[in-house]
């Protein structure tokens, strides 16, 4: 004897609405909270160090979670900016949830902050299914992982808010062909705003963080303190 | 590799629906952009569903067909291979105009304690479409 249920129930509906309530709650303590997304090595931990130095030095309340499998490397890292940063480590997990940000954020978030810049775990596969709370969700290549990062992993990339090119100080020593890249980009999220930058040159991290800023104000309101 | 982490979540998401019922199979819908692979989630049911009221039960994965639109001529169709994807037509550029990231569990068969005769007996899940199944 049995019978069938109709669910039409979110696999991931656990996660979706603790992230939705994740998001009502850092809105509403002003912050804005931006999903980074890239493959390992692609150089996110050093942009960010760049971009939380400046914007340290812009005066903008920024803080950031950094996601790993094992080690607290990255967050020792970003901490040289003056930011507030904790490690999230995952013991194994290849992606954040919801309910880990949620759980390092309670009682450590310090109030005030505009800026919140969640890094995910280096994977470009697992990540994109699950939303953190994020306003904003960038993905980031760099010019050594080839022209068609996008095309190959087209679930990542057709969520991505923003595009961000990095390391392209190296762009002419591995013949990275950019035009072939905004091609592969736009085969998988159409138009799409794909931002340039350089760690070591600086290049383009004050146009990032512009970036950042807007979507801080159009999601708040008002202009940054 | 997070199917095991969603094949975790299906259970939860079950059980929370059905409590205790004997569970014999669950259906899940999945869009195409998931970057979820079916594979990988039949690999992981037999584990995650063990000493729980799934235990012994099948998964059925429906996928869920991508609607696009070319943007040089237009055309429109649906698609079940991931982007980049191609006109048929003219070869142009095809973006997904829905989602792709459909992740729903459909329906859940479940044991009918109370059942009324009609099925007294019958081995559990035949009346599923394709007749078989796992218990």
């Amino acid at each position: 004897m049995s019978r069938l249920i109709e669910l039409r129930t979110a696999v991931l509906a656990h996660n979706d609405d603790l992230a939705s309530a994740l998001r009502a709650d850092l809105l509403a303590a002003g912050t804005v909270a931006v999903n980074l997304l890239s493959s390992p090595g692609s150089g996110k931990t050093a942009l960010l160090e760049r971009l939380m130095t400046t914007a340290v030095g812009q005066g903008l309340p920024v803080a950031a979670l950094t996601g790993d499998l094992a080690t607290e490397n990255d967050a020792r890292r970003l901490q040289r900016s003056g930011a507030p940063v904790r490690q999230v480590v995952t013991d194994g997990l290849c992606h954040l949830e919801a309910d880990l940000v949620r759980d390092h954020l309670s009682g450590w978030l310090p109030s005030g902050t505009r800026l919140l810049l969640v890094e995910n775990v280096g994977n470009l596969v697992c990540p994109a299914s699950y939303d953190l709370g994020e306003s904003l969700r960038v993905v980031l290549a760099s010019v050594t992982e080839g022209e068609d990062k996008p095309v190959k992993y087209p679930t990542a990339y057709r969520w991505a808010d923003v595009v961000v090119l990095t390391k392209i100080d190296l762009a002419e020593a591995c013949a990275f062909d950019e035009q072939a890249f905004l091609a592969a980009v736009r085969d998988v999220r159409g138009d799409v705003e794909v931002l340039r930058t350089s760690a070591r040159t600086g290049e383009g991290v004050d146009a990032l963080l512009a970036r950042l800023r807007r979507t801080a104000d159009e999601v708040l309101g008002g202009a940054v303190p | 590799m997070h199917e095991l982490s969603i094949a975790q979540a299906l259970v939860t998401t079950v059980t929370d629906h059905v409590g205790e019922l004997r569970v014999y199979e669950v259906t899940v819908r999945l869009g195409m952009l998931t970057g979820v692979v079916p594979e990988s989630l039949h690999f992981c049911w037999e584990l995650v569903t063990a000493q729980t009221p799934l235990e012994g039960s099948r998964l059925v994965v429906d996928r869920v067909p991508l609607p696009g639109t070319c943007v040089d001529c237009g055309t429109s169709g649906v698609w079940t291979s991931l982007p980049p994807l191609r006109c048929p037509g003219c070869g142009g550029r095809v973006l997904p105009n829905a989602s792709g990231r459909e992740m729903e569990i459909a329906t859940v068969e479940v044991e009918d304690p109370d059942g009324t005769d009609e099925m007294d007996g019958a081995v559990p899940g035949t009346g599923a479409p394709d007749g078989g199944r796992t218990t």
